[in-house]
């Protein structure tokens, strides 16, 4: 049985993937996937963490984390969806009205 | 009559109320109705204060102090009314007179687009000069004391649109607060030693069981000053011949039944802590014998009717406090009340004339005026009597009691009394000057002008106020003295310690009162004469010889000697530059502090503004830049 480490070399991986979506897309949904990407990332260092520690509290938060992922995703959708019935694009850059 | 005496807060309380139902349904009435309610409500006031006077008079009760309501218990100050023989007199006198001024008004404002206004304003000013009497406690006395101050203002900058009536009124409000200043700082004093500003029996009849003479004299010195200002004494008397820009009737009400009163009444009221210092009854009368003296002489340079009158009044105002300052408190009161009826009377009556003659003051221009107005001449002739102190007319009795109750201190008493007796015969010159112009020669009234007589509101208070300015003075005439033993309760505790005044033993027997009344009546006699000769009897060559001859004094007397002049160059000239330097420092120093800060916030903010792109990236950016950041920093500094 291999150590954590090569899991949590998949996680920073991963985590990188899905903060490089984040920062460079513009598209509302795909921000949202990389969120989830960067999420599951942590995920994956809870529950690799928690078995080479022996501890099952790192796995149990994983499903919060999941939890709240999923009702993020459900809040996030339906703006997303109002912003596109709205102006015809989920284009985030368009929306910056608010900037000072 | 018990449930009367336990209700009479209704003497403040109606004309309160007669002031706030005219302030908000006043100008739905049509015109006399606001005079007649505001007129109702104190004549009711008048009427209680009466009933409830009687059992007083009689001896069949006993002054009485009224609690109405807890104010701030820690201070000692409640509202209770205090109705002795003083308050009650005071309640009598303010009201009286009060009513008629307001029937007076009625008359007299007839056609002012502010009537109900006016009414309202002469209503709070009634009630407030009745908190001021009926007070039984310092705090109390003091909100009177500062409404009055207040309705003067309101009352004498009627007519606001008129420059010259706002500045009167902001100037008397000015002038009366450098003297509140100081019967605040008296009152602190009363609190620290007596621990209570509750007018309690130690505080009016045995204050040397608290105070040093020395603590007395500074709380006596303090409380003269706030009754200078009030009551127009030297040096703080500019303020009252400018009140004469005010509607008539309010000069007769402020001038006659109360608020320059106030000052007489407070020192009367206090008179225990005046006799406890050694040098304070000295001082007031000094400063009253002074008052009466110069005011009385720029009284006979004037040409303004109402001006003569409002000298007149501080010249007055000037015995009453001799009288007070000789120990002599009935005396004062007793001139009060004489002073309350012929002042209100010789102001209403002056009313009367400037109605008829089409708002015009300029004696100069008047003359003649006895056939047209036959009422006002016979009751103005009636108060000038009165006040010049011919014998049986109330000013008689009342300033030869106080010319005897100078007279009886010695020593330096005996100047002061010389004083006032030269007062009594100017006093009597230049009432019988105004009379002359007013009255006799021939008319030098503008082409085309028809003096008439004033109507039925206006003559009816006149010949009411005549009754009581030619008979009050036999309530305290000698022999009966009735004022003098009503009043003793009052003063009897007091035992002039400095002063050995024999006024009883004098005034009971020998010849010598009957010796000064008779002088001080050959003195008023004399002033008369002299006004008679100069003025009406005498050739045209000598009237022209003595205008030369008089000349210089005259002026100085016109111009009141020039007393305004020079307070507005040391007084109020510097004071207009110091605000004018505050002014400054406050524009260009601490508004520009205050700016330059608020400037400085804003531009950080304009600076930081372009972080706000609105671009959720650029945020994102951020934040994993802050992370990494945090990272880096627990790493380098050896976990966590």
């Amino acid at each position: 049985m291999a150590g954590p480490t090569p899991y949590m070399a998949l996680a920073f991986i991963l985590f990188v993937i899905g903060a490089t979506g984040l920062l460079t897309r513009r598209d509302a949904l795909i921000m949202f996937m990389s969120v989830e990407l960067m999420l599951n990332a942590v995920n994956l260092t809870f529950v690799a963490a928690g078995r080479a520690i022996g501890n099952f509290t790192g796995q149990i938060s994983v499903f919060f984390v999941l939890v709240v992922a999923a009702a993020e995703v459900v809040v996030g959708l339906a703006i997303i969806v109002a912003v596109f019935q709205k102006r015809n694009s989920a284009s985030v850059d368009e929306l910056s009205e608010m900037k000072g | 009559m018990d449930l009367l005496l336990d209700n009479l807060w209704l003497i403040i309380a109606l004309p309160l109320a007669g002031a706030i139902a005219l302030h908000f349904a006043g100008r739905f009435l049509p015109e006399p109705l606001p005079g007649i309610a505001a007129a109702g409500a104190i004549g009711l006031a008048f009427v209680i204060a009466a009933i409830a006077f009687v059992p007083l008079a009689t001896g069949d009760a006993e002054p009485r102090t009224l609690m109405l309501w807890e104010w701030m218990p820690g201070l000692g100050a409640a509202f209770e009314i205090r109705w002795d023989q003083l308050s009650a007199l005071m309640t009598l006198i303010i009201t009286g007179v009060g009513m008629l001024i307001h029937i007076y008004s009625v008359g007299y404002m007839h056609g002012d687009p502010r009537f109900s206004r006016f009414f309202t304003y002469l209503n709070l000013f009634a009630a407030s000069m009745l908190t001021l009497v009926l007070a039984s406690n310092f705090a109390m006395m003091f909100v009177g004391w500062e409404l009055v101050g207040l309705c003067s203002y309101l009352l004498i900058s009627f007519w606001f649109t008129r420059p010259s009536a706002a500045a009167a009124g902001k100037k008397a409000f000015v002038v009366n607060r450098i003297g509140d200043f100081a019967f605040i700082v008296g009152l602190m004093l009363i609190f620290s030693q007596f621990g209570s500003l509750s007018m309690s029996e130690t505080v009016l009849n045995h204050p040397g069981e608290v105070i040093s003479p020395s603590m007395a004299t500074a709380i006596a010195i303090l409380f003269l000053i706030g009754a200078a200002g009030k009551s127009a004494q030297i040096p703080l008397y500019v303020w009252l011949p400018d009140a004469m820009e005010g509607p008539t009737p309010v000069s007769a009400l402020i001038h006659a039944a109360t608020m320059v009163t106030a000052g007489v009444y407070l020192i009367a009221r206090n008179a225990a802590i005046f006799e406890l210092s050694p040098v304070a009854l000295p001082i007031v009368a000094t400063v009253g014998a002074a008052t009466a003296l110069v005011a009385a002489l720029i009284a006979i340079g004037q040409n303004d009717i109402k001006k003569v009158l409002a000298y007149s009044t501080v010249s007055q105002l000037g015995y009453m406090f001799l009288a007070v300052g000789s120990a002599g408190y009935v005396a004062g009161v007793f001139h009060l009340m004489t002073h309350a009826f012929f002042k209100a009377l010789l102001f209403l009556g002056a009313g009367s004339v400037i109605h008829g003659m089409h708002e015009e003051q300029d004696m100069r221009k008047m003359g003649g005026l006895r056939k047209a107005m036959p009422i006002t001449h016979a009751t103005m002739l009636v108060a000038t009597l009165a006040i010049a102190g011919i014998f049986p007319f109330a000013g008689f009795f009342s300033k030869d009691e106080i010319l005897a109750a100078v007279f009886a201190n010695g020593g330096y008493y005996f100047v002061l009394w010389g004083v006032g007796l030269f007062t009594a015969f100017l006093t009597a010159f230049y009432m019988t000057r105004q009379y002359i112009m007013v009255f006799w020669g021939t008319p030098r009234w503008v082409e085309g002008l028809k003096p008439h007589e004033s109507s039925l509101w206006m003559t009816v208070p006149l010949m009411v106020l005549a009754v009581l300015s030619a008979g009050a003075g036999f309530i305290n005439a000698p022999q009966l003295l009735t004022l003098e033993h009503y009043l003793d309760p009052v003063f009897e505790a007091l035992h002039p310690a400095h002063l050995e005044s024999e006024l009883p033993r004098l005034l009971g027997m020998d010849g010598l009162a009957l010796g000064l009344a008779l002088v001080s009546l050959a003195v008023a006699l004399t002033g008369i004469g002299t006004a008679l000769y100069v003025y009406a009897r005498s050739s045209e060559r000598f009237r022209e010889w003595f205008a030369n001859a008089t000349r210089r004094p005259m002026a100085a007397s016109e111009n009141a000697f020039w007393v305004d002049k020079f307070y507005g160059k040391t007084i109020v000239l510097p004071g207009k530059k110091l605000a004018q330097g505050m002014a400054t420092f406050d524009s260009s120093f601490v508004d520009g502090t205050v700016n330059s800060v608020a400037g400085a916030v804003k531009r950080i903010g304009m600076a930081l503004k372009p972080l706000q792109t609105g671009y959720v990236r650029s945020y994102g950016a951020g934040f994993v830049a802050g992370v990494i950041g945090l990272v880096i920093f627990f790493l380098t500094r050896g976990g966590v």
